[in-house]
């Protein structure tokens, strides 16, 4: 029995180094579970980015569920997930909200005009005061803000075509379905 | 010739280290000294959510910058030290604090060690007992054959 001890205690940190492994990759060590999962999404009061002087607050969209997606100009993933929003937003179910974060409001119309624009609504917060809120530290960013006006979801950086669909769109089904 | 161009160099690089670091923290309007120590041991205390392995004091990144400003902000506000933490960890968790708070969720982080430890007394104790029970002449016999200690 003594001897098999070293091989033991091998094998035993050979399971924590897989282990270790196999958690890292199906998860991101770096991804912050936001505190706001399940409650009321912040207040907020942001000029719309194409109609400046109009605000749209957070009591502006209550009565119907939508997507907020959080985006910039400079954020090089977010032309990643671009195709798939543009692709996924005429069959998404719910409204897709652009967030235009700490962004130039003619950088994010330049950019817009040459990818195309999938949102039904933009909303522009330059100076990412209100961004802080929402717990966004970064580009892209989305939140399923349901018809109460709850966080019902929040995925952290692009939304690729397998996101899109293990992820956003059962999320949604599962929010439609309870309210629909 | 060449030692002093590395020479030269390297008294630039160290000149613009400074220079990034002074860069990080960009002069910010306190009322008075105890308040900017205040600010900066808070800077401190708190991690930057982007790059996880920096303060908020040392990060460039937009979001430090973005966070620091918050917390100048609330100071001005007359907020505390606790009420500032709790104003970030109810937006981004935890995870903004270097030092983590004791709760269930954290006991394996903070115990976790003195687990460790406990667990290496007891095998330690429980081979000096086999040890005596075996007595010292019987290790010393034992010793010079293959007792599958010899590791």
């Amino acid at each position: 029995m003594s001897r098999l001890l070293p091989l033991l205690g091998f094998l035993a940190l050979m399971a924590l180094f897989g282990a270790g492994v196999w958690w890292n990759a199906y998860h991101d060590p770096t991804s912050i579970p936001t505190p706001l999962l399940n409650k009321q999404a912040p207040a907020f009061n942001l000029p719309k980015l194409y109609e400046p002087t109009q605000t749209v607050s957070k009591a502006d969209l209550l009565g119907q569920p939508y997507l907020l997606n959080v985006f910039a100009s400079w954020c090089i993933e977010c032309g990643v997930e671009h195709p798939v929003l543009e692709a996924a937003a005429p069959t998404l179910g719910v409204k897709l909200v652009g967030y235009n974060y700490k962004d130039a409001p003619a950088d994010a119309k330049a950019w817009l005009a040459a990818h195309g624009s999938p949102y039904a609504l933009l909303i522009a917060d330059e100076s990412g005061r209100t961004a802080i809120d929402f717990g966004v530290y970064g580009a892209p960013e989305s939140f399923l803000i349901d018809a109460k006006g709850v966080i019902r979801y929040k995925h952290i950086g692009p939304i690729t075509p397998d996101v899109m669909a293990t992820k956003v769109k059962p999320a949604i089904a599962a929010m439609l379905k309870e309210a629909p | 010739m060449l030692l002093l161009r590395v020479f030269a160099l390297m008294a630039a690089m160290l000149l613009f280290a400074g220079v990034g670091h002074a860069q990080a923290i960009e002069p910010m309007p306190f009322a008075n000294h105890a308040q900017e120590l205040r600010f900066q041991h808070l800077v401190r205390e708190l991690r930057c959510p982007m790059c996880q392995d920096e303060t908020l004091e040392d990060s460039n990144a937009p979001i430090a910058r973005d966070l620091r400003n918050q917390v100048f902000r609330l100071m001005q506000q007359g907020k505390s030290d606790q009420e500032i933490k709790q104003f970030l960890v109810a937006r981004y968790s935890d995870y903004i604090l270097y030092d983590p708070p004791l709760k269930p969720g954290t006991w394996l982080l903070w115990f976790g060690p003195l687990l460790i430890l406990l667990g290496g007394a007891g095998v330690v104790l429980v081979a000096i007992r086999k040890r005596k029970r075996h007595g010292i002449e019987a290790m010393t016999v034992s010793d010079s054959t293959d007792n599958g200690e010899d590791w």
